[in-house]
Formats: structure tokens, C-alpha cells, sequence
């Protein structure tokens, strides 16, 4: 599986990076060298393997449902870069 | 009274109790090391005034009589744990400004056991690294050198700043966090202790994430002892995190007896790599020995997948963060580069926030995550892990820890492998198949190069065994003899 | 999520026509339901509606750096509630992914969702349509997820404003196979679906404040044809607007493919002002959502005891009532259907029912006093009748005291001024007259007066009608009106 200039386009579009046109083909080629050498997992047949779904050998803990939180606007909003009576300020989205 | 900053946590907390000096004298003596060693560049934020305020504090504590388990003892923060109202950066330009209204639970637990920040250490940028080259705030040079050099060499990644701080005694002890050797590989290079709990063990509320099920928060100090006596206050039972583990923590300090008579040691033959550098497998054979004399009974166990631990932590690791870091898009704080739309300002603002690897990470992830490759790249690296984990599982039946080198070298130099990502990675040989597993890994400091520069092992455990990875840690730690000072070379 | 378009419904329903001929309309549904949590789906903050901005927000579900999900155990009973309601499968162990996407109500960059393991597997619902026929619809799936902010963008003239005070708060999606033919089913599935999820209580189903919510997926075909490309039309928020919906998009879409066009998957948003769907821009480019189990989380897992508590915990749901009442009351499919709506309703009749003549009541109920109440835009639980006085006319009517149309000036009277029937009837001499003798004396003196349609009433019969106004006249509309009927028809021979 190789990847390639548009492929990087597309893949930096999905991850909101913004690649500016000389330095797409410098990345496929570094991508395809990664991809390259992680191909050697094929060497090991996982036909009868499961995905490992949880590190730790334990049940997922449930909460109460209590209100313990929020009633913070001021700190939740206070490292914005732009905002407004408690809101945060994007420039204008289109829907 | 510079010899201060020479003790270890075990003896600067003798010393408060026994009033031999102040923990005002202790932090003010650490804060003017800290003030003399900026060439080495491994704060990215001095707390002096908060240290003073906690040393006061302590003092008053230590007069009435109820002291904490830490009280008084200065140390650095990996800035990759959140500290309320201090700056915190994860070693980023896209993080700037950034003061958290929360404290990280590891921290706020080393705060209420007494322990004081003296700063907040460099690291590279969202722990993305092996050498502390990719931090927006600049590398950290180890306080090591080669014998007769004066090439600035790196302390390891990505807790660099941790490592080189702890080194040249500038904290008495400092946290990391480790995803694939960040705390082990660093230790090992800069001639500290440093382990890695098992998954779970420490809780990772507060702590930014690089990835959920790598990362652990784990102690760095100079000696095996001082490792145990942090990760006690350290590790705790967190609700607010859903993978820490409901399990007490062990006084891990008493179960240092140093008797390792009978304990079997398995040595896992794949660790001997082709190209291993003749004094690493030295040093393996020298770790080796001093376990056997101590008792200990040698095992030869596989451990089969371990070639393939490298490429499997390249595939999830990247994943996990390529989607932990969406999060870092100019809106709710950090960094905002203005675009002529939303989509615009997200990809501008993270453009010229991440650093290069993290970039290049960030792409990886998000491919091996895309429509067609999921089940080729992410599936498959998980089920190599789940392999992995079992190659573990085999081996721990005939074996109670692993002995292994931590690196596969020496310190090397600042920009000696910055081109070629993949031997860069290759650092990290010895130590992912630990976070892949979630099992405790301790690098332990076992003595000097031909070059003068540090050489770690590394021993690792059952799940949850921290206690036996510090009592066999501190045998070899002995036999090795105290890892001499590094000549302070770097003081204005 | 894009289900497989799979439905196993074989009949068809009513055809829309075309200048090619008729055309099936294919509607499938998945309903965003807020759970009738206090706190949110995977933090503590407050999941209340209205609050000032950003005041319900936890560190959590701001996506700050550093933190974590612990998941409410609430929700999770509620996600087994309903799928219980649903008749559906649950699954004790189910896993949650991250959904990846930048928007900026979505602080993460990604959605906690479940996409592979759902909590709740297939189920069904039956849908009631006017004039006795019911149709079922296969329910695919449920599963819990986080909704995300809200934007504002009518603030200022470049920015938008974002509140987070809904991001995190605990959604189940209902996802129902395409098993819906016409705007007129897919508004009575929602509403079924809705009288279910209010009768549990697992959610309240206020589609106004955006609690419930459905995204429509609407294609057409031929009948007997291939099923045709679908568009999804997202966050519709009443059911009068899911209905005009449907038949916008259906005609939109039946015009395009006659004019020789074809229907390109896309997502639409319906603008209930004009009344037609049209596409939204932000969702064009392809998206690549990069599902993955979230690794800040552990499989979600369950024993039979925790299924069982809930199971046990169960109110009568809205089938079984209504077949119950038409057993033990033996009432119409139409009146049950009507009363078993709201579960407020259906306990409303049950009091005024007790121990009284049912069909008398539900005849009562549903027609006299539901027809005032939709009149005047009121809910069952704002009547100004209560059960209790309703019950008593309805016991005022049977042992005869008055009769049905001094029954409907007794309940104008409670409405507007309250009071007790009982009373009522008493100090205002309303009771029916019964006295066959005073009856008697009032048709001989109409008969009396009346002699030239005495002789007509005997050719025509149905001037009866008259006789009978005129006696209730004479008896200031208390008399019996059966009695009068009898007395009438014997004095008048016919």
C-alpha cells in the first residue's frame, strides 16, 4: 500500500493540517517509508487473534447519577483565544 | 550548602525530620542549582516562589510534628501534567498560554502527601520522541558528556527534561510519563532510576494525552529507592479515570528487603538483536551475574513477537494520538492562527502548532485509522499486542521478571539521528514491548561506558509487581555502585 | 449510522403518483432520544436544558486537556429500558468507539459513539394507523452516544458562537429498519416510538426543546423495483415537519428521476419556513469518520441481575394497555388507541373508569373532554376537570339522574367555573326529570296545542323530532329524553 501526493492531501485534510504544496511529495515519501517497514507484521499470521480490547483485566466502572460538576463557565471559558459573555467564538460557520 | 542538593529523597527526608536543615534551606538550595543550570535547558517553567510557599508550609508542618510522607521534598514536573494556574505546554507552540483550571490527580497527589514543584520540565513536544529534540521550547542537553568531549549529547526522550534535572541534581526527584521507554530510555541514558507502572497503576486525569492505552505516569530519581518511594504517593485508585485500577497501593518501600534469593530470572533471547553493540551485551552479562550472585536463579525463556513490538506501537500509538490531538484546534485554548473560515483556522492553527514528528504522527495515525486500512494496519498492530501479551504470559511461568539492557546505547548526540525517524524509533527497541503489554518496567542505572557515559537495565515485572522489580532493581543498583555525579560542567 | 439497507416489509403502501407511473416511497428512521438523566452521558455536569452559556460544562465535556469519560450508570439502565420497551435484544456486553470529525460544537474532534457493539440489538415496534390497520416496523438497533453543542450564528456578522452546554449529554440512537411507505406512517412510528420512550420514561420526548429529535432517510422506487438511492434528512424536530419532509423529498426525488436526473446520496436539512429539504453544505466532502474503540474506555459489560432489575421495574407499555382495555373495558381499538397515547391519559380514563359504566366514560373522555382539551391547546395534566369529576358526571348520567345533554352544560359549567357536578346539579335544579306523570302532563298539553301536526306526525314520522323539542322545551330540558320517546310514541299512536 503506497501512498502518495494526494493521498497526503487528503489524509492532512481529514487531520485539519494545513501541508503546503512542496512539502506533500517530502511527506509521501516518508509515510511510504514507515509503511514499509511496519508491512513486516504480515510476517505473522492473526488469523485465530483477537484485537487486544482492554489493557487492564477489569469491568468498566459506572457512576452515580449525581450533578458533580459544571457551574463553571468562567473557567471552562477563561484559555480562550476569542469568546464572548461565556461563549466561544469561532470564525462564522455555514451550514 | 550545595551537598543538599546531593541527597536522595530517602536521605533529604531523614534529614527534615531530623532537623539537620529546613525544607526552606533544601528548596532555596535546589533553586539556586536550578538558576546556575539553564545551558541544559530542562525547564520550560521555574516555580521558584510556589517551592518557597510549599517549603514554608512543610516547615510548619515538620515543627508540629505531622508530616506528610513527602514533606518537603522539592521536585520537577514533567510538563505534560496539568498544574493548576502554571503554564503547561506538553512541549508544544500549540499549548502556549495554556494554564489549566485543574490539577493532574498524580500531581495533586504528590502536593498532598508535601512534596513542592520547583518547575515544570521540557520534554518533546505531546511525548512524541526519544531524544527531547522535537520540544518547541528547544532540546535539553544531557548534563552527561563523553569523556573529553564537549559535543552536547541528548538525555533521551521524551522525558528529557525530567531525566537531565534529576541527573544533575537540580530536583530530588522528578515525574515522566512513558508510552514506549519515555521514562526507562531516558533514565538509562542519563544515569538515573525511572520505572514505568504497570497500565493502570497510576491514574491519567490531568495528564495531556498522547496514547489512552500506552501513556503511565511513573517516578524518575537517582536511586531505586527513591522510585519506590514516589510511585506510593504517586499511585492511587482514581474514579475519574476509567482505566486506573481499583487495587491498593503497596508500601513499596518495606518490600525492598534486598533478598533475591530463588528469584527466577528469565532472559528473553530475542532481546539479543542483530548489530547490539558489544558493550550493551556486556552489560547484560554484568547484570546477569550480579543476580546470580545475589541468589537469583537465571532462566532462558522467548519471547517470539518482540521483533514486531516496534512496527505494532508505530501503528497505535500514532492512532490513539492522531485522535487524542483533534482536540488541539485554536477554539477553547492554545494557540489560534486566524483563517478566512473554520477550516481554515483549524488547519492553520495546527500547522503551526505541532512541531514536525507530531505532524508527521498525526498523518500516520489518521491513514492507518481510514476507510480500507483500518482492519490492515490498526487491527492487525492490536492483535500482534494481544500476541505479544500472551508471549509474556508464556514466559512469566517459568520466569518471575525479565532482565534486559534499556537501550541500545549510550547518549548520542543532539542531531546526530534527527533525519532518519525509524532510527530514531529504534531507541525505543527494548522498552514498547513493555507498554504494549501494560506490564511495570524499571530501568535501573548499572554504571559507566568506556566513554564515561551512563548504561541502564532494564527489569521487567508481572502485572502489578512493582514491589519485586524494586527489591531485584536495588540488587543490581548495589552491585553496580552509585552512578558517580556528572561534572557540572553546565554551571554559569 | 448507514445501516444495511435491508427491510423486510413485503407490502406496499399507498403510491405517490408520477408522469412515469406510481412510485414507492422507502422511509427508514433514527431517532436521537436524550436520556432523562440529571447528569451527562460521560461527565457530571448538568444535562438540564436552558442554562446560561457554558454553565453545564465540565472540564470533561470541554474537551480539555488531560481528561477522561466515566460513564453514568443511569443512562446505561436506560439504554437497557428501552431496548426492553423495544422488545429488543440486549446485549451485556458492548464496546464505545470514537466517531473522528472537527466541528466546532464537538470539543474532542470526535463523537464518543458505539458503532461495532451496540447495547441493544434488533427489536420492533407496532405502529396503530387511523381505521384499524397496524404495521410493524423492525427496530435495527440502540446505542448510547454523546450530542454535541450547540452554534450560534446569527450573534455577530463574522463570528459564531459555540455553548457546549449539550455537548456530552447522553443520546440513544433508535435506528429502525426502512420500513416505512408514506409521510403518514413515518409521523405515526415517530409517535409511537415517542408514547413508548414517554411510557418508560427514559426519555420525555419534548421535541421543541430538541430532546428527541429524527434524521429521515427517504428514497423512491419503482413498485417491485430496486430500492433507490437514499438522502438523509437530518435533525427533524416535530413530526409535522417529519411528514412534510417526507413528501417534499419524495416528489423532489420522483421529479429528478423522471426528468431523466439521478438521486446522489446526500445529507439535507428540512427548512420548515419554506417547507422544502436542501443540501447542507458542511457535510458535502465525503467523510471518513475513522471509527476506532475508544481506548479512554472498557467494554461495557452486564450481568442477567442487572437486566432483570430493570425488566421488573417495567410499567404496562402502550400495546398492552390497549389490549387490556379492550378486554376488561371493552372498549373500541379507536378509544383504547386514543387513551393509551399519553400515559398520563390512559391513567386519567382508569380513574374515571373505576367502578362506573367504561364505555359511558370512555365515550366521555375521549369526545367530550379530550376534543376541549385539544381545542384549547391543553395536555391531560392542565384539565381543569379532574378525573374525579369527570368520574362523577359520568355517574350522574348513569343512575339517571341527568341526562346526556344536561351532562355536557354540568361539564361546561366544571370547566369554566370548577366545582362539583354532584353539587352543581343540585343547586341549579338540573336533575333530569323522570316522573312519568309530570311528562305525562307536558306531552298532553303539546298534543293539545298542536293538533294540525298531530295528523301529520302519524304520515311522517320523523316530526317526531319536533314533538320531542317541544316537550323538552315545556320541561326546561330536564325531562328524560327516553321516557319522552316512549310516552310520545304511545299518545301519539305510532
Amino acid at each position: 500500500m503506497s501512498v502518495d501526493k494526494n493521498t497526503v492531501r487528503r489524509v492532512a485534510k481529514l487531520a485539519r493540517i494545513a501541508f503546503p504544496e512542496e512539502r506533500l511529495e517530502p511527506m509521501a515519501g516518508e509515510l511510504n517509508r514507515l509503511l514499509a517497514w511496519v508491512e513486516q507484521l504480515n510476517e505473522v499470521d492473526t488469523s485465530t487473534v483477537e484485537p487486544m480490547t482492554s489493557v487492564v483485566k477489569m469491568s468498566l466502572k459506572m457512576r452515580d447519577d449525581v450533578v458533580s460538576d459544571g457551574g463553571q463557565a468562567e473557567a471552562v471559558t477563561k484559555n480562550a483565544p476569542l469568546g464572548e459573555d461565556h461563549y466561544f467564538a469561532v470564525p462564522k460557520v455555514v451550514e | 550548602m550545595s551537598d543538599l542538593t546531593g541527597l536522595t529523597i530517602a536521605e533529604a527526608r531523614d534529614g527534615l525530620r531530623k532537623k539537620a536543615f529546613s525544607a526552606r534551606e533544601l528548596t532555596d538550595a535546589h533553586i539556586k542549582a536550578i538558576e546556575k543550570a539553564r545551558a541544559l535547558n530542562a525547564f520550560v517553567t521555574e516555580t521558584p516562589e510556589l517551592a518557597r510557599a510549599g517549603a514554608a508550609e512543610s516547615d510548619k508542618r515538620l515543627a508540629a510534628g505531622s508530616a506528610r510522607a513527602l514533606e518537603g521534598i522539592p521536585l520537577g514536573i514533567k510538563d505534560l501534567f496539568c498544574t493548576k494556574g502554571v503554564l503547561t505546554t506538553a512541549g508544544s507552540h500549540i499549548l502556549d498560554g495554556f494554564k489549566p483550571p485543574y490539577e493532574s490527580t498524580v500531581t495533586r497527589n504528590l502536593w498532598d502527601a508535601g512534596a513542592t514543584m520547583l518547575g515544570k520540565l521540557n520534554m518533546d513536544e505531546f511525548a512524541m520522541g526519544s531524544s527531547n529534540e522535537t520540544s518547541y521550547y528547544k532540546p535539553v542537553i544531557n548534563p552527561w558528556r563523553r569523556k573529553g568531549s564537549n559535543t552536547p549529547l541528548v538525555p533521551g526522550g521524551s522525558s528529557g527534561g525530567s531525566a537531565a534535572s534529576v541527573a544533575a541534581r537540580l530536583v530530588l526527584g522528578a515525574t515522566g510519563t512513558d508510552t514506549g521507554g519515555s521514562i526507562r530510555q531516558p533514565a538509562a541514558v542519563t544515569g538515573i532510576a525511572g520505572i514505568k507502572p504497570t497500565y493502570g497503576r497510576c491514574s491519567r486525569w490531568g495528564i495531556v494525552a498522547f496514547a489512552s492505552s500506552l501513556d503511565q505516569a511513573g517516578p524518575m530519581a537517582r536511586t531505586v529507592r527513591d522510585c519506590a518511594i514516589m510511585l506510593k504517593t504517586m499511585a492511587s485508585h482514581d474514579p475519574m479515570d476509567s482505566t486506573s485500577v481499583d487495587m491498593p497501593v503497596p508500601d513499596y518501600e518495606t518490600a525492598m528487603t534486598g533478598n533475591v534469593k530463588g528469584l527466577r530470572v528469565g532472559i528473553p533471547k530475542e532481546y539479543r538483536i542483530d548489530g547490539m553493540p558489544a558493550e550493551i551485551e556486556a552489560l547484560w552479562q554484568k547484570g546477569i551475574e550480579w543476580l546470580k550472585a545475589a541468589g537469583a536463579e537465571i532462566v532462558d525463556v522467548s519471547l517470539p513477537h518482540t521483533k514486531y513490538a516496534l512496527p505494532a506501537y508505530y501503528i497505535v500509538a500514532p492512532a490513539e494520538a492522531s485522535s487524542n490531538l483533534a482536540r488541539y484546534d485554536g477554539v477553547r485554548f492554545g494557540l489560534r492562527v486566524p483563517g478566512k473560515d473554520i477550516t481554515s483556522m483549524y488547519e492553520n492553527t495546527r500547522a503551526a502548532g505541532f512541531g514536525r514528528e507530531v505532524q508527521r504522527r498525526i498523518l500516520i495515525g489518521t491513514y492507518v485509522l481510514s476507510a480500507g486500512y483500518y482492519d490492515a494496519y490498526y487491527i492487525k498492530a492490536q492483535k500482534l499486542r494481544t500476541l505479544i501479551a500472551r508471549d509474556f504470559d508464556e514466559a512469566y511461568k517459568k520466569c518471575d521478571l525479565l532482565l534486559t539492557p534499556t537501550a541500545p546505547g549510550p547518549a548520542f548526540g543532539i542531531g546526530e539521528k534527527t533525519d532518519d525517524p525509524i532510527s530514531m524509533y529504534l531507541n525505543d527497541v527494548f522498552t514498547v514491548t513493555v507498554n504494549l503489554a501494560g506490564l511495570p518496567g524499571i530501568s535501573v542505572p548499572a554504571g559507566l561506558n568506556s566513554e564515561g557515559l551512563p548504561l541502564g537495565l532494564q527489569l521487567i515485572g508481572k502485572a502489578f509487581d512493582e514491589a519485586t522489580l524494586f527489591r531485584a532493581g536495588e540488587v543490581i543498583e548495589k552491585a553496580a555502585g552509585m552512578t558517580p555525579r556528572p561534572q557540572a560542567w553546565w554551571e554559569v | 449510522m448507514n445501516t444495511a439497507f435491508i427491510t423486510s416489509r413485503t407490502d406496499t403502501g399507498p403510491l405517490l403518483d408520477g408522469a412515469t407511473g406510481k412510485w414507492e416511497v422507502v422511509i427508514g428512521m433514527e431517532v436521537h432520544a436524550q436520556v432523562t438523566s440529571k447528569a451527562k452521558l460521560f461527565s457530571g455536569a448538568s444535562a438540564e436544558f436552558g442554562a446560561d452559556p457554558n454553565a453545564h460544562v465540565s472540564f470533561v465535556d470541554a474537551a480539555m486537556p488531560g481528561m477522561l469519560p466515566v460513564i453514568n450508570r443511569f443512562c446505561v439502565e436506560q439504554a437497557v429500558k428501552t431496548g426492553l420497551g423495544l422488545k429488543a435484544t440486549i446485549n451485556k456486553r458492548s464496546t464505545f468507539d470514537r466517531k473522528n470529525y472537527f466541528y466546532p460544537d464537538l470539543p474532542a474532534g470526535y463523537q464518543i459513539s458505539q458503532y461495532k457493539e451496540p447495547i441493544v440489538g434488533e427489536g420492533v415496534v407496532i405502529v396503530d394507523m387511523p381505521g384499524g390497520k397496524s404495521f410493524t416496523v423492525e427496530i435495527e438497533r440502540l446505542h448510547l452516544e454523546q450530542d454535541a453543542g450547540k452554534s450560534l450564528h446569527d450573534q455577530h456578522p463574522d463570528q459564531s458562537y459555540v455553548d457546549l452546554n449539550r455537548s456530552g449529554v447522553a443520546l440513544m440512537e433508535i435506528v429502525s429498519r426502512p420500513d416505512l411507505r408514506s409521510s403518514e406512517e413515518a409521523a405515526a412510528y415517530l409517535k409511537k416510538l415517542r408514547a413508548i420512550l414517554r411510557y418508560l420514561g427514559t426519555c420525555d420526548g419534548n421535541m421543541d426543546e430538541g430532546s428527541m429529535r429524527a434524521d429521515v432517510n427517504v428514497s423512491v422506487r419503482k413498485p417491485g423495483g430496486k430500492l433507490g438511492t437514499r438522502c438523509e434528512i437530518k435533525n427533524v424536530n416535530s413530526m409535522r415537519f417529519v411528514a412534510a419532509a417526507v413528501e417534499y423529498e419524495a416528489r423532489r426525488q420522483i421529479d429528478i428521476i423522471e426528468g431523466g436526473g439521478t438521486i446522489h446520496q446526500e445529507t439535507r436539512l428540512f427548512d420548515s419556513k419554506k417547507n422544502e429539504t436542501r443540501s447542507m453544505r458542511s457535510k458535502e466532502e465525503a467523510h471518513d469518520y475513522r471509527y476506532f474503540p475508544d481506548p479512554d474506555l472498557l467494554p461495557l459489560e452486564f450481568d442477567d441481575a442487572f437486566v432483570g432489575r430493570i425488566k421488573a421495574s417495567l410499567p404496562e407499555l402502550p400495546d398492552d394497555k390497549k389490549d387490556r382495555f379492550m378486554r376488561e373495558y371493552g372498549l373500541s381499538l379507536y378509544d383504547a388507541g386514543v387513551l393509551i397515547a399519553e400515559r398520563e391519559s390512559a391513567a386519567f380514563f382508569e380513574e374515571v373508569a373505576k367502578g362506573r359504566d367504561a364505555k359511558l366514560a370512555a365515550n366521555w373522555v375521549v369526545n367530550e373532554l379530550f376534543g376541549r382539551l385539544n381545542k384549547e391547546g391543553l395536555s391531560i395534566t392542565q384539565s381543569p376537570v379532574s378525573a374525579a369529576a369527570m368520574g362523577s358526571v359520568v355517574s350522574l348520567i348513569s343512575d339517571g339522574t341527568i341526562s346526556g345533554k344536561i351532562a355536557k352544560d354540568v361539564f361546561e359549567i366544571v370547566w369554566s367555573e370548577g366545582g362539583d357536578p354532584r353539587a352543581i346539579v343540585e343547586t341549579r335544579g338540573l336533575k333530569q326529570v323522570t316522573d312519568t306523570g309530570a311528562i305525562e302532563a307536558a306531552v298532553d298539553k303539546v298534543i293539545a296545542a298542536n293538533p294540525q301536526k298531530v295528523e301529520q306526525v302519524k304520515a311522517k314520522p320523523t316530526m317526531m323530532g319536533w314533538f320531542v323539542g317541544q316537550v323538552m322545551q315545556a320541561t326546561g330540558g330536564k325531562a328524560n329524553p327516553q321516557a319522552v320517546n316512549e310516552i310520545l310514541k304511545k299518545k301519539l299512536g305510532i
